[in-house]
């Protein structure tokens, strides 16, 4: 094996008192899919979040694509290259047309000129399958529509990494499919991913390893056949009878 | 469980609640007994009011301390030579007021019939009073045309330039009135020539023009994670927010040329500017921390996310979100700073108060106070009352302040 | 915490987000204790120059100038210093007054504003309209000009029956003043006040007892009332004696006399201010949202319980915060009250300025008075909003 693109040792994460990540380890190869699941609260938000520093982790190591993250403000900035990222709440800028949600990292971070940056944002588009609403402002789509955008909006910075923080919770069940098959078009195409997600089906089918999160702590992780035909830890069973119930 | 839908049920218009006149009356005004009595009381009230105010008007006012010195009021002592300058920038308004009424209202109303009638009014005045400015008033209606019919043609194309040109337009005024160079095109104008409602004007777009930099920086640092400059920021604020403004008016008065070195003074029009602008700045700053306040943090998130630089962020991201969301406030402070600036009055400065209290002190007009300051209360408030009514409309036409 | 820059080396500290921080920091500092070290070093030397440097020793010397009306001893031989109290007491008793009235009024306006009678509500918002939209101080200078100065003369006094005078020297009416009973009714009138709060707090612990609350202060003010009438009959010989003003020679004699500026200013600040007051109970109480009235009718609460023990409650919350920023701005707009020539601490404060050319220590001190105005009224607010968010969780 080739050295992993995300290394992470006993990484720990406190919120004042609180100790919301208990010294994680992991290690993700290029173009892995790792699917991240766990109780609320249990840290796995605030993980993904520390990979591209949006939370900065207090103890341990994170090592992206062979850039460490310290307090070095060029590194930080390395890495965000780097790494894409999705959010549940889409956070999509509202005062700016789609195509220019997509172009703005592009334009300002990449330095690409504005024509580069709408050809590869329209390809992108039609990728998520909604190049017809490129002139439109986010207020003006559905949720899935919006996820879509946020998803290509990612892509436009040719990320090496993508990560998915609960990307269809706040969407409504019609739409989650949508916003899925894209996700699964993206982790065949070989991306690396990222997510954090309850959608244990697309996990089943994507995923290449579960990790299963509970009070800042790995409990279990594995093949999505070992964890879901043969969990080890009661927890696991627990939590999975609990959501694959229905 | 199933039911069947047997038959499509008929589609029904609603049963009519006629309106009458009767019922109108009944439900708003004679409702109760104590509602009868309450309008027949202000009903009187109000008769009695205007009746008063009527005959006051009509009959005994004297109305030639007006009159006679309606230049005085306008624009103090500005030179009649340099009068075009003004009446340029007046059409360029009236031609911006169309614009806007076109791209973004697209109707005609009664209101805008009533803003061209004012200076049909107003010209069929002046002819009477025998002054030259008739023609000025009918061009400004026919630029406010123009802009209106271009508007409404190319509501798209138009509307960005549209906005640049109201964002141009405070930087233009300030320019313009005040030229420069000794000669040529535009020659400098001296502050101690404005007067008038030119000067409170002007003062009131010196404090929000240059006050809105200042404001953004100090709303910005006092969201700073950085205690040093939180501490400054919210030090200054709260102390400009904590004293009234005449005290900061005398400051700059009388303060202010023993800050500076021996050997530079500065005019008083200024000095009474630079007391407004830091007043305005601290207002400002609330104003626009209001705004950021408002935006979601997954906006910050999602700007890091992209690799945005700090100043990328704010630039981009944050701050044109956060003055769209506080542009009524702003409108609202700019009436507030316009009505303020009559404090420059006390300083001495001959804004449009300053130059009544100096026509009322000439013995020709001895006595005439209700007339002048009913006449100057009318201006302020007819322009106040304008512009918050204006960005009502503009608000709900655009939609803006909603997320 | 431990950093971890193990496998790169050190970070070069402008480099480091920790440190970029620091150095942002140390340099704004910088830069503004050398801009108002060079502001005051300017100050000091030209004040030097001038003869006269920077000190607040002149406070002791005589003021040598009249002020108007004073609420303490002052003559002209008072210091600057007592001027400058003279002022403050002023300022405080306009502000004190106009707060009261002009709550009661922009209270009255704001309720008017909500009525469902078209012409009251009509009335309401063209009051709120007219006086939002015209500068106070032109208000101020025209009252103070057409009204308070254009009344009659002393000789030809507008009278209000034998109750009030009104003239261009001042308003004069008719006010209480201790009689023979009144040393027997002020002891009756305490205890009268004690049994009124006693009966409040009784009636409110039966509330937390039953779980119903009573209008527990309305039932101890009735108490204190109805205690206090009945004691105006005990006591022997009437406790107050009505004063009468009275014309004597060129002016008049007795009762309360209110000077034109006294008024100019009050009623300025008044009328002023109710209009926003007016605004920001209007706010409150359609802040409420429909929810919340649909919500207490839905339980089988009557229109007034639904306003007394829903709407009025949340309304309260809303309405506190800004109300009180208006009262801090009719304290600070009291400085207008030198338009009008009614002698406030801005006022007393510029005349010492014309008379010693002490300008900058002046400023400060007003500027330091005004301050800790606001600051109270934050400390206030702070106070208050803790605690709303206390009954709140």
């Amino acid at each position: 094996m080739s050295e992993p693109i995300i290394i992470c040792r006993d990484v720990h994460k406190w919120y004042g008192q609180f100790h919301a990540l208990r010294g994680i380890d992991m290690e993700v190869q290029k173009g892995e899919v790792v699917v991240i699941f766990g109780p609320s609260g249990s840290g796995k938000s605030t993980f993904i979040r520390c990979i591209n520093r949006l939370e900065e982790h207090q103890r341990g190591t994170i090592i992206v694509d062979g850039i460490e993250l310290s307090h070095d403000v060029r590194n930080i900035a390395a890495i965000r290259r780097e790494v894409g990222m999705v959010f549940q709440q889409f956070n999509l800028f509202p005062h700016l047309t789609v195509m220019q949600n997509i172009t703005l990292g592009p334009i300002y971070v990449r330095k690409w000129n504005k024509d580069k940056a709408e050809e590869i944002a329209m390809q992108l588009l039609e990728r998520v399958g909604i190049p017809e609403q490129a002139h439109k402002y986010p207020g003006q789509l559905s949720g899935g529509q919006q996820q879509r955008v946020a998803i290509a909006r990612a892509l436009a910075m040719q990320p090496k990494i993508m990560l998915f923080d609960e990307p269809t919770s706040a969407l409504d069940p019609e739409m989650i499919k949508e916003v899925l098959d894209v996700m699964e078009e993206l982790a065949e195409s070989g991306m690396t991913m990222m997510v954090v997600t309850h959608e244990m089906g697309f996990a089943r089918a994507v995923a290449d390893t579960m990790y299963f999160f509970d009070e800042g702590q790995v409990v279990e992780s594995g093949t999505p056949e070992q964890i879901f035909e043969h969990p080890q830890e009661d927890r696991t069973k627990l939590f999975l009878s609990q959501i694959l119930q229905h | 469980m199933t039911t069947t839908l047997t038959s499509q049920k008929e589609i029904l218009p609603p049963p009519t609640e006629r309106f009458t006149i009767l019922g109108w009356l009944k439900k708003n005004l004679f409702g109760t007994w104590f509602d009868a009595i309450l309008t027949v009381v202000s009903g009187l009230f109000i008769i009695y009011v205007l009746y008063m105010g009527f005959r006051w008007i009509l009959t005994t006012a004297q109305w030639a301390a007006v009159t006679d010195n309606l230049q005085l009021y306008m624009k103090g002592q500005y030179p009649a030579s340099e009068d075009w300058r003004l009446w340029l920038l007046m059409y360029l308004f009236a031609l911006i007021i169309g614009l806007m009424w076109g791209v973004f209202l697209r109707r005609a109303e009664a209101v805008g019939w009533i803003l061209l009638a004012v200076p049909v009014i107003l010209a069929l005045w002046m002819v009477k009073l025998e002054r030259a400015a008739w023609l000025n008033l009918l061009i400004m209606d026919a630029a406010a045309i123009v802009g209106y019919f271009l508007g409404r043609r190319y509501p798209q194309r138009l509307q960005r330039p549209t906005i640049i040109l109201i964002l141009l337009y405070m930087p233009l005024v300030i320019l313009i009135v005040r030229g420069f160079g000794e000669s040529g095109f535009l020659p400098l104008v001296t502050t101690n020539l404005w007067g008038g409602l030119l000067l409170s004007l002007l003062l009131a777009i010196f404090g929000i023009v240059f006050s809105f930099p200042v404001g953004v920086l100090l709303a910005l640092g006092r969201q700073s994670r950085m205690p040093a400059i939180k501490t400054l920021c919210v030090v200054y604020i709260e102390i400009i927010r904590g004293v009234p403004l005449i005290t900061l008016l005398f400051m700059g008065q009388l303060m202010l040329p023993f800050f500076l070195p021996a050997g530079i003074t500065i005019d008083r029009v200024i000095r009474a500017a630079v007391a407004i602008i830091m007043f305005a700045a601290a207002y400002m700053a609330e104003n626009v921390r209001g705004g950021l306040q408002s935006i979601p943090k997954g906006q910050y998130e999602a700007a890091d996310a992209i690799g945005l630089n700090g100043v990328q962020k704010m630039v981009f991201i944050i701050l044109p979100q956060a003055l769209r969301a506080v542009i009524p406030v702003l409108v609202g402070q700019f009436i507030g700073l316009f009505k303020d600036t009559s404090l420059v009055a006390l300083v001495g400065l001959l804004d449009l108060l300053g130059i009544a209290r100096g026509i009322l002190a000439n013995p020709n007009y001895i006595g005439r106070q209700l007339e002048v300051f009913a006449f100057i209360a009318l201006i302020y408030w007819v322009f106040s009352y304008a512009m918050s009514y204006g960005s009502e409309r503009l608000e709900t036409a655009l939609g803006v302040g909603e997320r | 915490m431990t950093t971890n820059t193990s496998e790169h080396g050190a970070v070069p500290f402008w480099r480091d987000e920790r440190y970029i921080q620091i150095i942002a920091q140390v340099i704004v500092v910088a830069a503004l204790v050398a801009l108002f070290y060079w502001l005051i070093h300017n100050l000091l030397t030209g004040l030097a120059a001038l003869g006269i440097p920077l000190s607040f020793r002149f406070l002791g010397i005589e003021a040598q100038f009249d002020i108007g009306e004073t609420l303490i001893e002052y003559s002209r031989n008072s210091t600057y210093a007592q001027a400058i109290l003279v002022g403050l007491l002023n300022t405080i008793k306009v502000s004190f007054i106009g707060i009261i009235f002009a709550t009661i009024v922009g209270v009255i306006v704001g309720i008017a504003r909500l009525s469902r009678n078209w012409l009251v509500s009509r009335i309401a918002a063209v009051y709120v309209q007219v006086l939002r939209n015209i500068p106070l101080l032109v208000f101020l200078i025209f009252l103070s000009t057409t009204v308070f100065h254009k009344l009659p003369r002393v000789q030809q006094a507008l009278a209000l029956g034998k109750m009030a005078f009104l003239t261009n020297r001042g308003i004069y009416t008719v006010w209480p003043v201790p009689a023979e009973g009144w040393n027997v009714y002020k002891w009756l009138l305490l205890g009268s006040f004690v049994i009124g709060v006693l009966v409040a707090i009784y009636f409110y612990r039966q509330g937390l007892r039953t779980g119903r609350m009573p209008l527990y202060w309305l039932w101890g003010f009735l108490t204190f009332l109805a205690l206090s009438i009945i004691a105006w009959f005990v006591a022997p010989g009437a406790p107050l004696a009505l004063d009468y003003p009275y014309l004597a020679g060129r002016n008049f004699k007795g009762g309360q006399s209110l000077t034109p500026e006294f008024m100019a200013i009050l009623s300025g600040l008044v009328i002023y201010t109710s209009a926003f007051i007016a605004e920001v109970v209007r706010a409150g109480i359609q802040a409420v949202s429909k929810g919340q009235r649909e919500a207490a009718t839905a339980v089988g609460l009557t229109s007034f319980q639904t306003m007394r023990l829903v709407i009025f409650p949340q309304a309260m919350r809303v309405i506190i915060p800004p109300l009180t920023s208006q009262y801090l701005n009719l304290t600070k707009n009291s400085s207008l009250a030198i338009a009008v020539g009614y002698p406030d601490l801005f006022a007393v404060g510029s005349t010492i300025i014309n008379q010693s050319g002490r300008a900058v220590e002046v400023i400060l001190i007003t500027m330091a008075v005004y301050l800790t105005f606001s600051l109270l009224t934050s400390l206030f607010m702070n106070w208050y909003n803790r605690h709303t968010r206390l009954v709140e969780r």
